[in-house]
């Protein structure tokens, strides 16, 4: 069964149609691929599902729940977590934290108990604290954590965000363009390491990326979009050999 | 994946985590704890009885910038309506004490609720307008109080104001008398009694803010004032939070002002204005933004730096006023603690070279 149905979605911004109409599945446990060239309206896409944008049609559904019935805070509480195309980090923390802030939604105490430390704040703290350094070190960053992350180079801040959305504890993980910046080697170890995080943490992962070796190695499925709809979707075999993908996005054949 | 797998696999780059504190950092700043504790203690037993009342005014005004500072520094709200906060805590205590002799702790805690509930409802438009339209809704309230004072005379003694009668002042209670009379041989005094009561209340505060700010609360506050749509795209309900936030800071403000008449012995309309709300919000800014100490810090030069000023020229005072923020604005961003803060990254890194 589909873990996330886009069913029908349309967004305007006055005069421009952002998505047409686009519907897709995504099968849990999988890795969708969404590419199409720039202002297609993939990052349109990933703000509708997080609740950002209002879509005039349509509906979504993820596991049972209609998402467009949940306000935006609640929707990583539900199991959806994004990156952000251009990056999304709070200047005023340090590395560690952003990565805990990612945590936000599993964890507890607010207002009363934050300030008297009231159980279970203080072992919680330990416990975010432990986890987002283990991401980290996944992420090669450990030796970051304390620094503020204002003025890292763009490819570590990028990898901060990855693991700020895996302290969410996702099932759906929304990656906007995640390899935009990095060199080819790192390209290769971040395709390593999305399909190690999902196997190990029986993710499901939409992928936007315009690195097309990466997107066609690690997706199950490809969903190509030109002016907000979709104009193909299959495998990365059957959609490389698309006329009309080529013409609309991928130029020449890949080989 | 176990939380802790990862950390054993690092490879070590400690030398590389310059915030991290280093013992020798740790030492020097425990040895600043502990003076800083002995000198605020001894204080008041050293320090004659106007200048006892001075600092207890000091105390005040700092817990009312904390509370601004939690609001404008971390969380990124700007309020002009703290005078106001200020004034609601004034107001109870003096109505309470002077009209029905309530201990002062609880005209406090009347204070604190009020201020709360007040603080959430001003607060409430930051769920639908942002920055400067809610900078003017904290102006209106501002404007608003004094002239709200004198409205209801009857209740808070008009534009001449409340003042406590001698035995309704809060003063020196037998047994912390009998105490203290034991362990020093001399009387614990009113106004010391009173700075130490501000001080105790200042102290608590600060901690619980600490605690709050370095805390997931405190963590979302700042992601809030960074960066809203990720911090709430990422779970934090944004709303809820800022409003919350006006009602603590609000609440802050209101303990500063129940101190401050516990410390005056009066309540007066026109010491609760909105020229009050821009000291508050220059204090957080000389202090330093978003700084635990910066608060303290500018509260006491709040207090100290208009005593500079020629005083057969008070006209002066908030042009001069307005030129040492500038001057300090361009030597130090940061406030005092933000230079204070360089200063020390100096110190510990030329120590540890
Ligand atoms: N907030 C917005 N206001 C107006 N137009 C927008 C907004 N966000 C996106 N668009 C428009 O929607 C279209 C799709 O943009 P986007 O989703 O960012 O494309 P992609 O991520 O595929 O490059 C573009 O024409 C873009 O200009
Ligand atoms: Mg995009």
């Amino acid at each position: 069964m589909a873990l996330l149905e886009v069913d029908n979605i349309s967004v305007r911004f006055g005069g421009i149609v952002a998505l047409d109409g686009l519907s897709f599945t995504i099968e849990a446990g999988s890795i969708c691929a969404l590419i199409g060239p720039n202002g297609a309206g993939k990052t349109t896409l990933f703000n509708v599902v997080s609740r950002v944008y209002e879509p005039s049609a349509g509906h979504l559904r993820f596991s049972g729940l209609d998402l467009l019935e949940l306000p935006p805070h609640q929707i990583p509480r539900a199991g959806v977590t994004r990156t952000f195309q251009n990056l999304a980090l709070f200047p005023g923390l340090s590395v560690v934290e952003n990565v805990m802030v990612g945590a936000h939604s599993h964890s507890k105490g607010g207002f009363a108990a934050s300030p008297f430390r009231f159980p279970p704040v203080p072992s919680q703290e330990k416990e975010l604290r432990a986890e987002a350094m283990a991401y980290l070190g996944q992420m090669h960053l450990a030796h970051l954590a304390n620094r503020p992350c204002a003025g890292l180079p763009y490819g570590t801040m990028k990898r901060i965000e990855l693991a700020r959305a895996m302290a969410s504890h996702p099932k759906l993980l929304m990656l906007d363009e995640p390899a935009s910046g990095l060199t080819h080697s790192e390209v290769d170890e971040l395709a390593g390491l999305i399909g190690a995080l999902k196997d190990t943490h029986e993710l499901s992962i939409l992928l936007v990326e315009h690195h097309m070796a990466m997107v066609m190695s690690i997706s199950e499925k490809v969903v190509v979009m030109d002016f907000g709809r979709k104009i193909a979707e299959g495998t990365p075999a059957e959609v490389q050999s698309n006329p009309a993908v080529i013409e609309a996005y991928l130029g020449t054949p890949l080989t | 994946m176990t939380a802790a797998a990862a950390p054993s696999e690092l490879p070590d780059t400690s030398s590389e985590v310059p915030t991290r504190p280093n013992r020798k950092a740790l030492m020097i700043k425990t040895v600043l704890c502990v003076v800083g504790a002995v000198v605020l203690i001894q204080m008041p037993l050293l320090m004659d009885r106007s200048t006892t009342q001075r600092l207890t005014q000091v105390l005040a005004i700092a817990v009312a910038v904390l509370g601004l500072n939690l609001l404008t520094g971390f969380n990124g709200q700007i309020s002009v309506g703290h005078s106001a906060f200020m004034g609601i805590g004034a107001y109870a205590t003096a109505i309470m004490m002077a009209r029905h002799e309530s201990p002062f702790i609880l005209t406090m805690m009347v204070a604190m609720v009020v201020a709360f509930a007040v603080g959430v409802v001003v607060g409430l438009p930051a769920l639908r307008i942002r920055g400067v339209y809610l900078a003017l809704v904290t102006l209106a309230l501002a404007a608003m109080f004094p002239q709200l004072v004198v409205r209801f005379s009857g209740l808070t003694g008009g534009s001449t104001g409340i003042t406590l009668e001698d035995t309704q002042q809060v003063t020196t209670p037998q047994p912390v008398n009998d105490l203290f009379k034991s362990l020093t041989g001399s009387r614990l005094l009113d106004n010391q009694y009173r700075y130490y009561l501000a001080l105790v209340v200042a102290v608590v505060c600060f901690v619980l803010v600490r605690n709050l700010v370095k805390s997931r609360v405190g963590r979302a506050l700042i992601a809030i004032r960074d960066n809203e749509t990720p911090a709430e795209v990422l779970g934090v309900n944004v709303g809820a939070y800022k409003v919350a936030t006006f009602g603590v800071s609000a609440m802050l403000a209101a303990i500063g002002g129940s101190l401050f008449v516990m410390n005056a012995d009066q309540a007066v309309p026109s010491e609760f204005g909105i020229q009050v709300s821009i000291e508050l919000l220059t204090a957080v800014v000389v202090g330093g933004v978003a700084t635990f100490v910066g608060p303290a810090v500018g509260a006491l030069a709040l207090v100290y730096v208009s005593d500079l000023f020629p005083k057969e020229h008070p006209e002066y005072a908030p042009v001069l006023f307005g030129l040492t923020l500038i001057v300090l604005m361009i030597i130090s961003p940061g406030g005092i603690v933000g230079l204070a803060k360089q200063g020390w990254a100096r110190l510990v890194r030329s120590r540890s070279a």
